[in-house]
């Protein structure tokens, strides 16, 4: 089995597994923090330039035109790029399938599907499929809806002299393209099949590939890919805390072979719950003071948790005026969607259906306009309904492009103003560079789910696996937290291999075996022998039958034994058993004296007999491991001979 | 010879009461428990004494499979798991998890509150025979035990219908239960993957239809709706609160649109909505077109359906009137037809099954005069009576044995005639067997099992790469020999192996003994030839004769190999004679033999 992760960032995963000839992409996540590295897109770009300064380097006055500068950190003035995985040595044509784990990992797959020669089937699941689309058309439209005059690229020759808000070196500026076009996205997820979690979907016949609920997200899953012999287990965002979605299902995941251990939280030190907590009251207090908050969010996934969390809090607070507008151009398509998708949820919410309600109750919020949902902006609906304070959902997290860029300029210049970060994937100081200087209060309450350090410990005790492929950045602590020796994978008791990023990890599967089935029969005209008590044993010829890398074993026909010797004299098939053991000589003598040779005369030899058989000028040496019968060819003496001496051992 | 054993307690030779007994590989299955409509006797549940005469059912099931929740494939179960008693697990998907328990508690209401029956399962049967119920998803394989899983595949016949396929021990069955191959208003077609079980049961209701005949039925009803209230009528539709009434409802309601209608439809309150709400929720199990433009506009919410309000009756103006309870025998939808029947421009349409004794069974059965209350009720307006259920025809039936390549088949759920003319097409186009029990018989279907074993990978390779014979032709059949050992592992499970049979025997322990044989032949030779020469010309003979066969040598001592046998020359007690010694071992017997009979052929040549 060989492992290759393309992708730097364990959070953004893009990696292939290769097994018994068969070629796997597990995930296939775009890295968006290299979006940070470009200049937020404005609707009304105008009067903004003037807030940058130029920015270029002695021996490159090019670049001007291309980089801006503001709070001493350098932008590209382009539409925004992303970092894809770094798939340059990689042969598409011969990956077989893509399995995909939860939407966040969908999002470089046109790139592949549309722009390699990619022949093969992608797999995931339902809402993954649902989500994605949303998650992928929603930063299209933003891009989209701010478009550049022309592309920036010089700078990338560049890139290592300019002081970016984020180090760039492991992002790798050649590797960022900017976003696909609608057609390209709808044309590759054109191409993906539907699974259902524990669903066991047949890969060649080689392999056996199943999802399995991983409870961070609607529809995400951890994937086991079982051979006939071995048991893969590819564990991708997992959450072991009760939120919305459908809870990670552990037992197949048990006593794997080999163990692949990605995504683990981002933020390993902070506490969802705790985060929660913080949230609420940072906005109660912005909210008593008639400040608005702002939540820069994904349009699906932790935000659901939100809006329920809220509305309670909220109600019981004395906010209950106060109005929530969740807007993105998929807004709508997020809160239906949400609430057709019981059977991904956890128990209490699927139920739910059964009374018949909408499992989210953001469902009801709407119906009652306590949530309140636009496209953008520049609906006239938002414009009608917009009254402070009020809370405001939307995105994109990484305050590049989306409406949450307007809204920063709105409502950035007032003290009683908050922006709140929930989520982990933008660190927020470098986020929000470009804005400064902002006067609106700054609260980071990142909320991420999936597995922390000990949490990720502890189920790798359970799950047992006899070895474990881990990224390089899982050995030793953050770089931010040096002293937290605690933040490490330290399960020591198997076999762990670290992988950086296109490092190629081999790892034998030791495979003797392969799987065959016996028809009933010929597996009744075989005739064992019982060596022993328990064990028996049976000489077996038949006819081989591959088909989609299964095998089978038939009867032997008499044409196939025809076909099979061919026109070939002498040969024949393999014997029909085998004799073992040493040879009775009594038996034998009377054995011979029942065909009628009584002349026989025995010679004993150093380590056997030669039995004379005078009459007939034949004789028959005898030892401990083999017979051998000499006697004329003109009789059919030879046959009846070797007939006896067969009886005279055991056989099998 | 293993066996499969199918028992229909209903269904059989029969439409009505679908439950289908399973047993395979030593697993019963109980496909469906349904209600027969036609009977208010013990005749309307399963004969459940077939499976035990006394006592719980339980230890007699591994599973109980609800394909979709029509009554007459569920209305059995609260009898079944309460009174009879069963607490096994009952599986089926969540639209019909969520959707059987209200029709199931309509129906108790109307046999029990309205026509006073007693021995009947009651509101909490029902609750705990819910609670007995685990929902599964399509397409995910639901482990029911060690050796036993199923999976749910998409059927199209009702939202949430499904078909399953149970396996034990590497072999399976598909029950269909009821399934649709062609897309509906509000349905995608049914589909299942090449899974080549043993036995397919399908059902068989249109086994003898060609064409899709239910868009016929659809226009033919909303040309009959048309017509009536273009002529000032009232047309009144008696329904249950879920299944149907949606279907019709989206049926009208495009008609509706497409034609610019203004005339009123209305639905009796306080169902609608719940009901229709859950058509809301599982808008995944419906088509992909309604599932496409959900988010814009919701199929389900209805724009030309509106609230009926109860003052509407006496009104003069034609409108459209959904109305429950669906057989006409009681409630609203009654009250109504006692205002309109009178009225020869009103209609009535019957979507479903009407029980004996109400009023729908008899208007249906052409009354034209109803009595109830004491009254004689003259009725004038049309009847009619349309059924809507969507079912595969023989077409659609043929293409799902083509899709998932069964072994066997077996029909259940149709007509005894039409079926044997089914069972004729399927065994002549297919060439399988076709089975259709009656209720109560048991059908023997023999099959096949194989035994699953290990093979030496090394083995198996070289079976591949080399054949028998020497030439690589990957045509030609490959020819596996080994020895299979049987032994037990740890956990006592059994462990087959294939291995070569020199590294069998070594493994276990014992020494093969081989045999040898050498043949003397004496060839006549007058020239008293040396016996060097002598081998020399043999050597050349037989290399001419074996041409490329066989690897053949001469060797330095002047005897001959070839491939494995050794052949020796030497001068015999007559010097006329050359003594040709043959050796081989019990392996190589073709050969030696062989090479025997031709030197022994060569005497003629020498000689002459």
């Amino acid at each position: 089995m060989k492992f290759i992760a393309l992708n730097e960032n364990p959070c953004k995963p893009c990696n292939i597994i290769k097994v018994k000839d068969t070629i796997i992409m597990v995930d296939c996540a775009l890295d968006l923090l290299s979006s940070l590295c470009f200049l937020p897109l404005r609707i009304v770009s105008t009067n903004n330039s003037s807030h940058y300064s130029n920015w270029t380097t002695k021996d490159n006055q090019e670049l001007e035109t291309e980089l801006k500068e503001c709070g001493s950190r350098v932008f590209v003035d382009s539409s925004p790029e992303f970092s894809t995985p770094e798939y340059s040595t990689i042969n598409f044509e011969h990956i077989d399938v893509i399995l995909i784990s939860n939407y966040n990992c969908l999002l470089a797959l046109p790139f592949i599907t549309e722009r390699t020669n990619f022949q093969g089937v992608v797999y995931c699941t339902e809402p993954t499929l649902l989500i994605g689309r949303q998650f992928m058309e929603e930063m299209i439209t933003n891009i989209e809806r701010c478009p550049k005059t022309k592309e920036a690229f010089r700078w990338k020759q560049n890139y290592k002299q300019i002081p970016f808000p984020v180090n760039v070196e492991t992002l790798k500026p050649h590797l960022w393209k900017q976003i696909y076009s609608l057609k390209e996205l709808n044309n590759s997820l054109s191409k993906v099949k539907i699974v259902a979690f524990s669903e066991k979907i047949d890969v060649f016949g080689n392999l056996q590939v199943t999802p399995l609920s991983s409870g961070y997200c609607i529809g995400s899953c951890n994937w086991v890919i079982n051979t006939n012999n071995d048991k893969i287990v590819y564990l991708s965002a997992t959450s072991t805390l009760t939120t919305h979605p459908k809870p990670m299902d552990h037992g197949p995941l048990r006593n794997a072979s080999i163990l692949i251990l990605t995504n683990l939280t981002q933020t390993p030190t902070s506490n969802p719950d705790n985060m929660l907590g913080a949230l609420c009251e940072n906005v109660s207090v912005t909210l008593k003071n008639g400040g608005n908050v702002l939540i820069p969010c994904y349009s699906s996934g932790i935000i659901y948790d939100l809006f329920e969390c809220f509305i309670n809090y909220l109600e019981s607070n004395g906010h209950s005026s106060v109005p929530l507008f969740f807007i993105s151009p998929v807004a709508d398509q997020s809160l239906a969607y949400s609430n057709i998708l019981a059977e991904w949820l956890t128990q209490n919410k699927q139920s739910k259906v059964y009374l018949p309600e909408e499992p989210f109750p953001h469902a009801a919020m709407v119906r009652l306009g306590r949530l309140k949902h636009y496209p953008g902006i520049h609906v006239e609906a938002f414009s009608n309904d917009y009254k402070t304070p009020c809370i405001v959902f939307t995105g994109h997290p990484s305050l590049r492009f989306g409406d949450v860029v307007h809204f920063i300029e709105l409502w950035g210049q007032s003290p009683n103003n908050l922006i709140v970060f929930t989520e982990p994937d933008f660190p927020y100081l470098e986020a929000l560079t470009p804005f400064q200087p902002l006067m609106m209060k700054v609260a980071y309450c990142p909320i991420d789910t999936s597995l922390n350090f000990s949490q990720a410990n502890k189920l790798l005790r359970d799950l047992k696996p006899s070895r474990l492929i881990i990224p390089h950045q899982y050995v030793s602590p953050p770089m931010m937290q040096k002293h937290r020796t605690d933040l490490v994978i330290d399960y020591a008791e198997c076999e762990t291999h670290v992988y950086k990023r296109n490092e190629t990890i081999k790892i034998p599967l030791k495979r003797n075996f392969e799987k065959i089935s016996i028809s009933s029969e010929l597996a009744n005209s075989l005739v064992p022998s019982e060596i022993r008590p328990g064990l028996s044993i049976a000489t077996i010829t038949g006819l081989l039958v591959a088909k989609d890398n299964k095998y089978e074993l038939k009867p032997l026909k008499k044409n196939e034994i025809q076909e099979a010797i061919g026109s070939k004299p002498g040969l024949s098939l393999p014997p029909l058993s085998y004799t073992w053991g040493t040879l009775d000589l009594q038996v034998l003598m009377q054995k011979l004296i029942n065909i009628g040779i009584y002349d026989t005369t025995i010679e004993q030899t150093s380590n056997g007999c030669i039995v004379h058989l005078r009459s007939e000028e034949a004789f028959v040496t005898i030892d401990d491991v083999s017979t051998h019968i000499v006697c004329d060819a003109s009789s059919n003496l030879r046959t009846m001979l070797k007939d006896i001496v067969v009886e005279c051992l055991k056989k099998f | 010879m293993a066996q499969i054993k199918v028992t229909p307690l209903g269904a059989g030779q029969d439409v009505g009461r679908s439950c289908v007994l399973l047993t395979l590989n030593n697993k019963n299955v109980m496909f469906d428990c349904g209600m027969h409509m036609g009977y208010n006797d013990e005749r309307r549940f399963p004969d459940f004494s077939y499976i035990t005469k006394e006592g719980p059912l339980s230890d007699f099931l591994d599973c109980v499979i609800i394909s979709h929740f029509h009554l007459d494939h569920c209305g059995a179960l609260p009898y079944m798991t309460e009174m009879v008693g069963y607490n096994g697990p009952i599986y089926m998907t969540h639209p019909t998890k969520a959707i059987t328990p209200i029709l199931l508690e309509d129906f108790r209401k109307i046999t029990v509150d309205k026509k006073g029956e007693t021995n009947f399962f009651t509101s909490q049967m029902i609750k705990d025979c819910m609670k007995k119920v685990i929902a599964v998803n399509l397409h995910e394989t639901i482990e029911v035990d060690d050796e036993l899983s199923l999976k749910a595949y998409y059927a199209g016949h009702v939202l949430g219908a499904a078909m399953f396929k149970v396996e034990v021990n590497g072999q399976s069955v598909v029950y269909t239960g009821d399934y649709n191959m062609t897309p509906d208003r509000h349905l995608g077609a049914a589909w299942i993957d090449k899974c080549r079980p043993e036995l397919l049961i399908s059902e068989s209701t249109y086994a003898t239809t060609i064409r899709d005949s239910k868009r016929c039925r659809e226009r033919d009803f909303l040309l009959k709706v048309h017509d009536c209230i273009d002529n000032g009528g009232k047309v009144l539709i008696p329904v249950f609160a879920l299944g149907r009434a949606q279907e019709l409802c989206i049926l009208l309601e495009t008609y509706w649109e497409r034609m610019n209608l203004k005339v009123p439809i209305y639905f009796a309150v306080g169902l609608t909505e719940k009901a229709t709400n859950y058509y809301k929720m599982f808008i995944t199990w419906t088509n992909q077109k309604i599932k496409k433009t959900f988010v814009q506009r919701n199929m389900f919410e209805f724009k030309h359906i509106k609230p009926f309000d109860r003052t509407y009756l006496d009104s003069p103006n034609p409108m459209v009137v959904f109305a429950t309870p669906g057989m006409l025998h009681a409630g609203l939808s009654l009250q109504i037809f006692k205002k309109w029947a009178p009225f020869e421009q009103n209609m009535v349409i019957m979507p479903g099954y009407c029980v004996q004794g109400t009023i729908g069974h008899k208007i249906l059965g052409g009354a034209k005069r109803v009595e109830f209350d004491k009254q004689v009720l003259e009725v004038k307006m049309a009847v009619e009576y349309m059924s809507f259920s969507a079912h595969a025809d023989a077409k659609g039936i043929m293409q799902l044995i083509h899709s998932c390549e069964p072994k066997n088949v077996l029909l259940v759920h149709g007509e005894a005639s039409k079926m044997e003319f089914l069972q004729g097409k399927i065994k002549q186009e297919f060439g399988l067997n076709c089975y259709m029990p009656a209720n109560g018989e048991t059908v023997s279907i023999p099959v096949t099992v194989n035994i699953p074993v290990d093979v030496s990978l090394k083995l198996l390779k070289r079976t591949l790469h080399n054949p028998l014979t020497s030439e690589s032709d990957i045509k030609k059949p490959k020819i596996l020999h080994g020895t299979l050992m049987m032994s037990t592992k740890a956990d006592g499970s059994p462990l087959f192996r294939i291995i070569e049979p020199q590294k069998a025997m070594k493994e276990v322990g014992i020494k093969p003994h081989q045999i040898r044989f050498t043949s003397t032949l004496r060839l006549e030779d007058r020239n008293r030839i040396q016996p060097l020469r002598f081998a020399e010309i043999l050597f050349q003979k037989l290399k001419t004769k074996l041409r490329d066969m066989y690897n053949i040598q001469l060797l330095a001592d002047g005897s001959i190999s070839v491939s494995a046998v050794i052949i020796k020359v030497d001068v015999g007690a007559d010097e006329d004679l050359k003594e040709v010694y043959v050796s081989w071992s019990d392996q190589d017997d073709a050969l030696g033999s062989y090479l025997v009979d031709i030197i022994q052929g060569f005497q003629r040549e020498l000689t002459t």
